[in-house]
Order: C-alpha cells, then structure tokens, then sequence
C-alpha cells in the first residue's frame, strides 16, 4: 500500500487527485463488474435446481439480519477511524480501527456458522444449482472481507505502534473504500439471496 | 537505481516502464512464433483432402493454442508493449503511475503464457478451442487436464491484464504534463485509455466464467452442467460479454497507433481528431451490446436477434468514420511510403474487407449459413491477422528508432511488409471460397467430394509465405537493433512529444517536464523550440526514479503457483500459494521504492 507513485514533480498530477485513490477507484470498477456477473449468475440460476435444500428450506432471515447489521456498523467504525486519524488522534484511531476488525471478524464468523449449518443441512457445492451459486457468491465475498480485515489488521498494528500519522491518512482512506465497497456489496447480495426469496 | 546497468538481474528487477515494454514485445513476439508454427501444423494438415499429417486430438490441440496464443499471447501483450513503451513519452511522463505493479502485470503475463504452453510437456494442451464451450469442458467430456491449464493458464493472464489496465488509466489520468489537456492527447494514449477501461470491465466478467469452470472442474459445482439444472449456454453469455469488447481491445490500439502513423507520413495533422476520438469512446460502449451475435444460433428468439443484428451493423459507423478519417488525412498529402506507412495503409484496407464480412454475418440468417465455416474464419483474419497485427507492426516500425536509438532496415522493411501482405492474402482469401462451399471450422480433415481442395491448397502455400514473411520480421529487428542508422530524436518529423527527447531515451525520460501548448506541439516552430530546450539538455542533477525490486518476480511466481497448486485438486494446496503471496504482498507494502541504496 505504499506504491510510492512516480509524480512529475513531488506530488503533482494533472488532476490534482492522489494518484493511489485514482487507481484504486479503478480497480474498483473492475470489482463492480466481477461482482456483478456474480449476481447475475445467481440470479439466472434462481429456481433452477432440480433437487433441494431449496432457498426457502435453509435460508434464515433473522441471524442474516443480525450478521448484515454488524457488518453495515463497521462502516461505521471505519468513518471514524479515520476521522480519527486525519485529526491526528491516535488512540481513538486505533480503538476504531480494532472495532471494524471486531465487526468483520464477527460477520465472518456468522459466515462460518452459516457454511457449516447448511452442509449440515445437505447443501453443499455439489447438491444442486442453488448451492453452487450461493457458495461461489457468498464465498468471494466472504473471502473479500478476510482480505479487507488483514489489511486492517495490518493497519491496526501500525497504528498501535504510532506509526499512522495524519500524513498516512490516505493509506486509511484507501482501505476504507475497500472496506465500505465490500458492505455495500452485501447489501445487495443479502437483498437479492434472502429477502426476495 | 543502477540505471546504466545492464546485466541480466537489472532486467529481472527492472520497473523502468521501457524495458518491461522491450521484455513484453520480446515474449510477445517468441509466443507469435510459436503460434505461427501451430498454424502452419493446421496448414500442412489441410493441405489435401483426407491427409493424415497429424492425428484430430493434435488438430484439435494446434487450433486451440494457435487461437488462444495469439489473442491472449501475442496480441494484447504486443499491445500493451507499446502501452509501456509509448505512454509515458507521450504524454509527458517519467515512468507509469505504478511502476512495480506495471513489473507485476509483466512477469503474471509471462508465468501465466509459460503455464499455458507448459502443457505440452504434459501432452495435454488445451483442446476445446479457444471458446472453450460448455459443457464440453465438463470432466465428464474432457476428463484429462487439457481444460485444467486453459481455465488456470487465462486466469493468470486475466490477472496481469486487469492491472494493466488500472495502471494505465492511472497513467494518463493522472501524469499528463501540463497543458496535455485530454483532447490533445495522441489518437495512441486516446485509444489506450480507451482499451484500457475495456480491460478493466470486460476481463473481470471472464474471470467469473473462468471461476465458475474452474470450481465445475474442480470442486463439483454445477454451472454448467445440465443434469444438474445448469445451462451451458450461460458460458456463451458470459464469455462473449467479455469475448466481443475483447476484439475491441484487440483491435483499437492498432487504431490508435495508424492514427499517429498516418499523418506523420501524410504531413498533415489528423482530419477531425475530435471525431476520431468520439469514434473510438463509441466503439468502446457499443463494443458491449453486441455480444449475442456470437450466439444466433442458439436460438435465442426472434427479439434478441433482431437487437443483436441491429447493434452489430451500427457499431461499423463509428468504424467507418475512422477509416473515412484516416483516407481523408493521407487526401492531398505529402505521403511518404515507409514500412510504417505501408503496415498504416494495408490495416485500412485488409481492416476495411474484414469489416464487411462481418457485416455480411451481422445478419441473423445469413449467419445462420455461415456459422462454424471457414467464412467466418477468413472474417476474424482479416480483422486480427490483417487488422490487428499490420497495425502492431506499423508501431514497430514507427517507433523502433525511439526505442533503440536505431532505424530499421528499410529495403528489408518493404520485403517484409510485401511477403506479409501477399502471403496473408493467399492464406485466407480463399477461406471464404472453402467456407461458402460448406468447410466446417474446427475439423482435422475434409472431403475430396466437397470440391475444396484448390481453395486448401493456396491458403496453405500462402501460410508458408506469411511464415517466410515473419522470419524476415525477426531477422529485420535484430539486425536493426545490432547494426541499424542511428536515428536521432526525430527520424520521421513527427509531431507528438516522444519525438522530442533524445533516442534511446535516458531512463528518466524528461530531463525536465515541458510544458505542451497545442495537439500538434513539435509542428509548431517556437512551441518546438520551447519544449526541446528542456527536453534535450542534460540535466545537472538526475531525476530521482524508483529503485528496482525483486518483489513482482517474487509475487508473480507466487500467483502462478498457487493457480498451480488448484490442479492438484487438495483444496488445501493452494492456500499454501496464498500464504506465499500474502507475505509478498505485505514485504511489498512495506519496501519503500526511493529508499537509499547502500546507507
């Protein structure tokens, strides 16, 4: 995360934007259209298996809920963390910064119960059509927030050590459209999956 | 950096965005002749009726990566050479926005094409062509790992092409010199950063059709597989919605690199650049309703096909007005036929006939005839063998000196061109004869009665010419490179700003960043005075650039390990690979690129 860019002249660009927050706006075009036909596929494939566990048979609304609302509160934990780190204030920083983790760690857990639960069930990858996508779907999701808790994580120990200066706030700021892309990715996917059934 | 370094290792932890540009063009051109001999295998094999050259499971293997290597080996990656050579001295710029990832996206390419051509030594090159239709690609249809290096091999490469294109859009955003507002940016950055956003939307919608294979193949998920409720069309869907913008992102650098070529050699600048530019961002969006017309028969209904047959034959508006753009530029010029010229000038007209066979078959019914024949191959030649590559090799021409401080051979250069010319002609002209009398694609052998044997028989005397054709290539570049006319900044009189620094250009480009005041900066006399009297002096002090880093050969040895470690079928195997990459990227992070050496 600390691509040095190659300015012209000490930071200027053309734009005048940070060049790290351009290229990683970009990237995150290419996540848009990953995730998308993700979704897509899933959504083709809605009603498609021939055999169960059906959506309807082990899908569960309530402790989706409740994982989705941990998951929306750490986008909340990364504003003000780095709130707290643009205004130079170290020790909120780092309490926040470990709240998002928290956050995403418990979603992440939520995740594993729910895998575990439905092979339980007899959904797996392999059962039916249903499976197959709602694994993939969720899985790369799920494997984005793990991602996004390491970098965090990597983050939090800087912090801890007083190495987050308010200079080093883009580095924050970067993880955090990370961090806000990945929830609102959910949202869509926790709207199309569980509530439109 | 150790910049006058020249051994081997400076090569490998190079992320001078000059050299990762020679290393592109070099792989590129080793894979084109691989390629080149996979294609003549097909040709030595049509060459009569019922030959028995090679056995079908070769056939089938030779069409497979002579298609898959050209496109994801030889055409984007020759392209994205220029992207790295070009770029940053047209626009202004030392090196590119993300010089390491710019070393990364190399050496992920180079690993990913090593891996897919690796399976050779297996025996088991990919065999479903470079389509690869589900759900032929099944376990159950393609039991051997011949699918397993295809769908790991281009994942890679998938990989390596999405940071490509991050960076250069990060590029030309964000370090234009001043006053390089985008619209006097060079038709090749406008057509680059054009690809570039196709690169960036469109690979990602192949990474999941690759990914759901994968997990079919590898963890028993059913995508693709009908039994299961799967629908094997939707890999069509997802493949062509990545497949069609893909010969978009084929076809516009060459675009881009005529665009410069032509009015330098005509002393004219470019008719309507405005129009030009629009005509390319047009190309760009309609490049993504279009894709079904891959698919007519599918039998996808008389409503989508009637969508599909629409904006297919819109999308050659745009197309036209470049080409009405290019003739009207050269109209009433001082024309100069070099190599360069005559590439620009052949892509016009070889471009022009593709186009109108793919008009033909835009046409649902008419598609329906000609659908899997060798018709549609001689179409895809025209527009990649003739579109494609004469533009490449028009930038190799044009830009050559540039690069290596040398001309290229002229007299050779014109041999080249001619033998192409003639032998490309000769090859696949005849292939719509052969195609309208029923020739079906992707077949190791054909009929005496189908009455195809002369039209077979030309295409392969003229694959032998375009082979004879590309060792003249090869031998013109290394013998430019060892022993050609020293070329001076400006060899051609060219407009654009990478004329106006020195050749070969030292490693920090710009001495100084000039300041660019119109689109045509080193035509106008005091503009040009101005801006070389800070981009060819020697400075006092040097610029300061990256160091160079072992980390991307590190990281992209990681990626395609892990891809590697999939085939072995463990689930757990490539999280090893991941654990390795993930250290990398952390030891990446943490390296600072300017840190002083030796302190």
């Amino acid at each position: 995360m600390s691509d040095t860019a190659v300015a012209t002249d000490h930071h200027y660009t053309a734009t005048g934007l940070p060049t790290w927050k351009v290229g990683f706006w970009t990237f995150m075009g290419s996540e848009c259209l990953f995730f998308a036909s993700l979704i897509s596929t899933y959504m083709v494939y809605k009603g498609a298996s021939t055999t169960g566990p059906f959506p309807a048979d082990v899908l569960n609304i309530p402790l989706t809920s409740i994982s989705t609302f941990v998951l929306l509160m750490s986008s909340t934990a990364m504003v003000l963390a780095l709130d707290g780190v643009q205004r130079g204030k170290k020790r909120l920083a780092t309490f926040w910064l470990a709240m998002v983790i928290m956050l995403g760690g418990t979603f992440l857990g939520f995740q594993v119960y729910e895998f575990n639960h439905f092979v339980h069930e007899g959904l797996t990858i392999s059962q039916n059509v249903f499976g197959s996508t709602f694994f993939v779907l969720t899985g790369f999701h799920g494997a984005h927030v793990t991602v996004g808790v390491i970098w965090l994580t990597v983050l939090f120990i800087m912090s801890l050590r007083g190495k987050l200066e308010p200079a080093d706030a883009l580095k924050v700021e970067i993880a955090g459209l990370y961090w806000h892309f990945v929830d609102i990715v959910w949202i869509v996917i926790f709207t199309l999956i569980y509530l439109l059934q | 950096m150790s910049a006058h370094d020249n051994g081997i290792w400076s090569w490998i932890t190079t992320v001078d965005h000059k050299r990762i540009g020679v290393m592109y063009f070099v792989a590129a051109l080793v894979f084109f002749v691989i390629a080149g001999v996979e294609a003549l295998m097909i040709r030595i094999q049509l060459w009569r009726p019922e030959n028995d050259f090679i056995s079908a499971a070769t056939y089938s293997q030779m069409f497979t990566m002579h298609g898959t290597t050209m496109i994801f080996l030889v055409a984007m990656p020759m392209a994205v050479a220029f992207f790295n050579l070009i770029i940053p001295l047209q626009i202004g710029a030392r090196d590119v926005a993300f010089p390491r990832l710019n070393a990364l996206s190399f050496w992920t390419f180079l690993f990913g094409g090593i891996f897919l051509n690796s399976s050779f030594l297996f025996g088991a090159a990919p065999n479903t062509s470079w389509v690869a239709y589900a759900n032929l690609t099944s376990i159950q249809f393609s039991p051997g790992h011949n699918v397993d290096f295809w769908v790991l091999g281009l994942s890679i490469l998938g990989i390596s092409s999405i940071m490509g294109g991050v960076n250069f859009i990060t590029t030309i955003i964000q370090l234009r010199a001043p006053g390089m507002k985008l619209m006097r940016m060079p038709l090749f950055t406008w057509m680059t950063f054009v690809t570039s956003f196709i690169l960036v939307t469109a690979l990602p919608v192949f990474a999941v059709a690759l990914i759901l294979l994968a997990f079919d193949r590898f963890f028993g998920a059913n995508f693709y597989e009908p039994n299961a409720g799967g629908d094997p069309i939707l890999w069509q869907h997802l493949f062509w919605i990545f497949g069609h913008p893909e010969v978009y992102i084929l076809i516009l650098p060459s675009f881009g690199v005529i665009s410069d070529v032509i009015p330098t050699f005509s002393r004219k600048p470019l008719f309507g650049y405005p129009i030009v530019v629009y005509a390319g961002i047009m190309i760009g969006f309609l490049g993504w309703g279009v894709w079904s017309h891959h698919m007519f028969t599918t039998g996808l209904g008389p409503i989508a096909d009637a969508f599909f047959v629409a904006s297919t034959m819109i999308i050659a508006i745009p197309t036209a007005v470049k080409i009405f753009n290019w003739i009207a530029t050269m109209w009433g010029g001082q024309i100069r036929f070099t190599t360069a010229m005559l590439y620009s000038i052949g892509l016009l007209a070889i471009f022009t006939l593709g186009g109108l066979s793919g008009i033909m078959h835009a046409a649902a019914p008419i598609d329906l005839q000609q659908h899997d024949t060798h018709f549609v191959v001689a179409h895809f030649h025209y527009v990649v063998a003739g579109g494609v590559m004469m533009g490449l090799f028009a930038g190799l021409y044009y830009w050559f000196p540039k690069i290596t401080g040398r001309l290229m051979d002229e007299r050779l250069g014109r041999i080249n061109f001619w033998t192409y010319f003639v032998g490309f002609n000769l090859t696949f002209f005849p292939m719509h004869i052969s195609g309208m009398f029923g020739m079906p694609r992707r077949t190791w052998t054909y009929a005496a009665e189908l009455n195809i044997a002369l039209p077979n028989m030309l295409s392969t005397i003229g694959a032998f010419i375009f082979a004879l054709s590309a060792l003249i290539l090869v031998y013109t570049i290394i013998k430019s490179a060892i022993s050609g006319e020293p070329a001076g900044p400006n060899p051609w009189n060219a407009s654009t700003l990478e004329w106006s620094i020195p050749s070969p250009p030292p490693h920090y480009n710009f001495a100084e960043i000039p300041t660019v005041r119109s689109r045509e900066p080193l035509w106008r006399e005091d503009e040009r005075r101005e801006i070389e009297a800070v981009t060819l002096k020697v400075p006092d002090v040097e610029p300061v650039m990256p160091n160079s880093s072992y980390m991307p050969i590190l990281l992209a040895f990681g990626v395609a390990l892990t891809w590697g470690l999939v085939m072995t079928g463990k689930w757990w195997a490539p999280l090893i690979g991941l654990a390795y990459v993930g250290v990398c990227i952390l030891m990446w992070a943490f390296e600072d690129p300017f840190a002083k050496k030796g302190a």
